[in-house]
């Protein structure tokens, strides 16, 4: 064994081009992997973790309060599929004001309509509910809020001033239900107490399930439910995947594009490691050939090749595993801000699965190879150096040779056909790096072309808010109409119109959602659609693709809105690109809402001004400032937001595509080495002939051109195909479909520079070999035979 | 008396370890002249050939050929210079074994960019003239050995180098391609070519050259010209 491993030692020692190139690929998979699969686990983590602990619910439902008694709800629990639940909890939705509170809310504002259940304890068989900090409502004028909704502290006051004796409840503790089955929380005595005469609080029922993990699944348990009770008496049902994939956002949209890479890596590394210990095996024939002479059995030879693949791999397996971990620092930090939990790590056993996985993918790919060793006869592996080999692809070299080239191309383009076998793995290589180049590029501008698709919620050059900037004093937002009246008057004004917001129900619907009102021609400063068109009159809406998928509404399909008791109904004229409030928000002309009692909230008033062209923007603002400073408000530049997920996202796939192009520019590297030391020889009797240098390094690197060039017509329309894959299921996983014009990012002007770069990638990998081939001592060189 | 095609003065070469493979040299070859380099393997006379065709630099000294102060040349000069001043022909032929027996020919004209159509006139005449036309459009591994070394001997010529190398041309070769060969050169040389021509066959020496030297140890033992033939 010990003759084995000196064998092992000095293969890897004297191959250190190739033991580099095996390090960083491997190195490069699993990042890539670590990465992807760390992320696709941690997304999930935190609520799964949480809501586990919780026994959270699967599903939330709400019973109508005069349809079905308390006691044939209790007997819900024993419907088929049930695991486990708990209530009725009697629950009311309320809009109260706030009273005295610590954030400033005025006073006689009314909050959107709040869930409020009655609930004796926190704890139960279903949504064991966590007290953050405070205690539990048990008294009257007690309540308990849930965490991350309305920002209320504990010892802050709401008021019920419609409610008969207009009750004042305080804050008394913040509670945390990771299945939201509540905004707040009272004792039940208190829920009557808040409960107007002549009505009935509705029952709330909270459900565990036996099969609860698809959206057909929790249908299916939800229907049972709905059947053992009266028709009609379950009046609505949250599902907690709903929350889940909220929850989950933000990093689960990283997913798609890193386990993109990920696969990419995964082929990249293994055809690398078949190249090189191939390569390895064939250049070291005839040392096999004398091991075996010399008493090595097949078995240790196999041993030996598969050894000196693993030993690189492993260090780069490990270094993949640093900077896996490393690199999931700041793309699970802009995860954490979506959940506002602890601090995500990459979950330990994903740090010993994927290099368990990826030394078991390099062994097996070495032991290919490595076999075909343990099998070479020894006579014939002795013999070869000494007989030419039979060289394959002369009729094309004849047939090159023919045509008006210089000889070094001539001779430099005919060497792939000599080793088939071994140009297709170049040509591979080089197909993975163009096709990770170009979706990375691809990915990059049209995560771009998104970005500039959101920011155009706010449009216009100008934007003008309603209120008055904090601290100036001024309470009360200024009369929109002044306002308006001073930009039209401002020279320079092109074109403007006025937005404002309000929540509205939306039948159907369980929770109020935000309206946003044009008033004015807004169709310049419209949002990035995704399909139809912008709304052009009154009763027209315009819904991203949050709201259609939450509605199971399409275009065409009317919707009602309702608010204060009266319903106005909207056509949905298209699909807009947003993904503000989950993409829930209604944007319609604000005429569609003067049949509902809902006006626009005066202080989210704002102005969204356009520029005559040649206007110059800081003194339009300067004057237009001027002009506004009476009504206590002031302009200013609309400056588009970056986010900070697609910063994230495009560090990221810039890493990844250069890691994985420089793994491919090393395949290259590796195996023109190969070729070039097996070469050695005849270049050698060419440079005695008298090539030249110049003549050696242009033959070297045409010999690869002509495959890099092919590599690349091959890897970039995959990379689009990828990238045409890959972006509509990031937009899933946002919860949003993309607008195609933001997807058809590719133009000629782009793909060209793509498909060339798989000649420059491959050019590159070859002129170091190219270089040394050139220098190569021509008498050493004739000297080998 | 014409002036000396190669002039090598005091070149020592010494490689990494032991003693040098040449020591002080000096030596005078003549436009037209045959020189045949005799002695015992190890002696120097493929370093002393190498050095001759700037394959190789001398550690010490310098060797002039035709003129040209070969030990000083860059590497794209000493491409240029081994194309258009010097054919070289090895022991073991040195064929590319994936080109036919004319695309090897063709090529030092080819590197040296000559019109391909007088290249090609000139590989079917070297082919004619060297009896091996009949195998112009076969590969190398089908010849025998002394076919192949005629094809060396081919592409050696190929440009009109003033000098020719050979490094033991009959080395590997049967007795009669070796006689068939050795002609070959006595023929060339008797048509002004010049030749240096490194071997251990001392009947080869006695019969293509009109001087002989015999290294040893990497010295000139003994320099004897034999009478012209
Ligand atoms: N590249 C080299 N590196 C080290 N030693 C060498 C090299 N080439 C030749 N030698 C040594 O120089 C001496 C002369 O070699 P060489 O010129 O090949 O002899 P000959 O051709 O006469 O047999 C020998 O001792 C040989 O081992
Ligand atoms: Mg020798």
């Amino acid at each position: 064994m010990s003759a084995l491993g000196k064998v092992v030692r000095a293969g890897v020692g004297r191959r250190r081009v190739q033991t580099l190139v095996m390090t960083l690929t491997t190195m490069m998979a699993v990042t890539a992997s670590v990465l992807a699969a760390g992320l696709l686990v941690a997304s999930q983590a935190p609520f799964d973790h949480a809501f586990a602990k919780q026994k959270g619910a699967h599903l939330t439902a709400q019973f109508g309060g005069a349809k079905v008694t308390a006691a044939r709800l209790a007997g819900t629990a024993h419907a088929p599929g049930v695991t486990a639940a708990a209530g009725p909890f009697p629950v009311l939705a309320l809009r109260p004001r706030p009273g005295r509170n610590r954030f400033g809310m005025p006073a006689d504002d009314r909050l959107p309509p709040m869930t409020i259940v009655g609930r004796a304890t926190p704890g139960g068989p279903v949504d064991d509910i966590d007290l953050v900090a405070g205690r539990w409502a048990t008294g009257p004028g007690q309540i308990v809020m849930n965490e991350g909704g309305v920002p209320f502290d504990i010892g802050d006051q709401m008021t019920f001033p419609d409610l008969p004796g207009g009750p004042t409840l305080t804050i008394v503790g913040v509670a945390k239900s990771v299945g939201a089955s509540a905004e707040a929380w009272v004792s039940p005595a208190q829920l009557a107490a808040l409960t107007a005469p002549g009505r009935t609080p509705a029952h709330q029922m909270l459900y565990r399930f036996a099969r609860a993990a698809t959206d057909a699944q929790i249908a299916a348990d939800r229907a049972a439910i709905a059947a053992s009770v009266p028709p009609g008496a379950m009046t609505g049902a949250a599902s907690y995947l709903k929350i889940k994939l909220a929850a989950s956002r933000t990093s689960a949209t990283f997913v798609p594009f890193v386990v993109a890479f990920a696969v990419l890596g995964l082929f990249m590394s293994v055809l690398v490691i078949g190249i090189v210990v191939s390569g390895a095996v064939s250049a070291a024939t005839r040392r096999i050939g004398i091991l075996k002479s010399l008493g090595f059995t097949p078995a240790q030879v196999v041993r030996a090749y598969v050894a000196q693949a693993l030993i690189p791999a492993t260090v780069g397996t490990v270094l993949g595993v640093a900077f896996g971990n490393l690199l999931s620092i700041p793309v699970l930090g802009e995860a954490e801000h979506a959940y506002g939990t602890g601090t995500l790590t990459i979950a330990p056993w994903i740090d010993i699965a994927v290099p368990a996985a990826a030394l078991t993918a390099v062994a097996a790919t070495a032991l290919v190879p490595a076999l075909r060793a343990g099998r070479l006869r020894t006579v014939e592996a002795i013999a070869v150096g000494r007989t030419p080999r039979a060289g394959r692809g002369r009729a094309i070299r004849r047939l090159l040779g023919r045509l008006p080239l210089p000889r070094p191309v001539s001779l430099g383009l005919a060497t792939p056909f000599s080793r088939p076998a071994r140009s297709a793995t170049i040509a591979a290589a080089v197909a993975l790096g163009t096709i990770g180049v170009t979706f990375g590029v691809g990915l990059a501008m049209s995560l771009s072309d998104i970005q500039d698709g959101l920011n155009r919620r706010t449009p216009g050059a100008v934007v003008v808010l309603a209120v008055p900037p904090p601290g100036t004093g001024a309470p009360q937002a200024a009369d929109p109409t002044a306002i308006a009246e001073k930009i039209r008057a401002q020279p320079g004004t092109r074109r403007f119109f006025r937005t404002g917001q309000t929540r509205v129900g939306v039948a159907g619907l369980a929770e109020a959602t935000t309206v946003i009102a044009f008033r004015g021609d807004s169709s310049w400063g419209s949002y990035q659609m995704v399909s139809g068109s912008w709304f052009s009159g009154p009763g027209q809406a315009v819904v991203p693709s949050g709201f259609l998928n939450a509605t199971g509404t399409h275009i065409g399909d009317t919707v009602t809105l309702t608010g204060d008791g009266r319903a106005a109904p909207v056509r949905i004229v298209g699909e807009a690109l947003d993904l503000h409030e989950e993409g829930m928000t209604v944007l319609t002309d604000d005429a569609s809402l003067a049949g509902l009692g809902v006006p626009v909230a005066p202080e989210s008033i704002q102005f969204a001004v356009d520029l005559r062209p040649g206007t110059d923007a800081q003194a339009y603002l300067n004057s237009l400032n001027a002009a506004l400073r009476p009504l206590g408000v002031s302009a200013q530049a609309n400056s588009g937001e970056v986010s900070g997920v697609v910063v994230a996202m495009d560090t990221l796939a810039a890493m990844l595509t250069l890691m994985l192009v420089a793994v491919a520019g090393l395949g290259v590297l590796n195996t023109v080495v190969l070729d070039t030391r097996e070469r050695v020889h005849d270049l050698g009797v060419l440079k005695a002939l008298g090539m030249s240098p110049r003549q050696t390094v242009t033959m070297v690197i045409t010999s690869v051109a002509g495959i890099g060039l092919l590599a690349g017509a091959l890897g970039a329309p995959i990379g689009v195909a990828l990238h045409d894959r890959v972006l509509p299921a990031m937009g899933r996983a946002a919860g949003t479909r993309f607008p195609a014009a933001d997807i058809a990012v590719y133009d000629v002007r782009v793909l060209v520079p793509l498909v060339l770069g798989g000649l420059v990638l491959a050019t590159a990998g070859a002129l170091l070999p190219a270089g040394w081939a050139a220098r190569t001592r021509t008498a050493t060189a004739l000297r080998t035979e | 008396m014409t002036a000396p095609i190669i002039q090598i003065r005091d070149v020592s070469k010494r490689y990494d370890v032991g003693r040098p493979a040449l020591a002080g040299l000096n030596l005078e070859v003549r436009a037209g002249e045959a020189l045949a380099v005799l002695g015992p393997s190890g002696s120097g006379k493929s370093t002393l050939l190498n050095l001759v065709a700037g394959l190789d630099q001398p550690s010490e000294g310098g060797v002039t050929v035709d003129g040209v102060r070969v030990d000083t040349l860059s590497e794209a000069a000493l491409a240029k210079y081994r194309r258009e001043r010097i054919g070289m022909v090895f022991q073991f032929f040195n064929l590319l074994d994936d080109l036919t027996v004319e695309d090897n020919v063709l090529l030092p004209a080819q590197l040296a960019g000559m019109p391909r159509g007088k290249a090609r006139t000139r590989t079917a005449e070297l082919l004619e003239h060297l009896g091996i036309a009949r195998h112009a459009r076969a590969f190398p591994g089908r010849l025998s050995g002394g076919e192949r070394q005629r094809v060396a001997v081919a592409r050696a010529l190929m440009n009109h180098p003033p000098l020719l190398l050979a490094d033991e041309p009959t080395g590997a070769l049967d007795t009669a391609s070796a006689a068939d060969v050795r002609e070959l050169l006595v023929e060339l040389n008797r048509t002004g070519q010049t030749i240096l021509l490194v071997t251990h066959d001392t009947a080869l020496a006695a019969s293509c050259a009109a001087r002989t030297i015999e290294l040893v140890d990497g010295r000139i033992a003994r320099d004897i010209r034999t009478a012209a033939r």
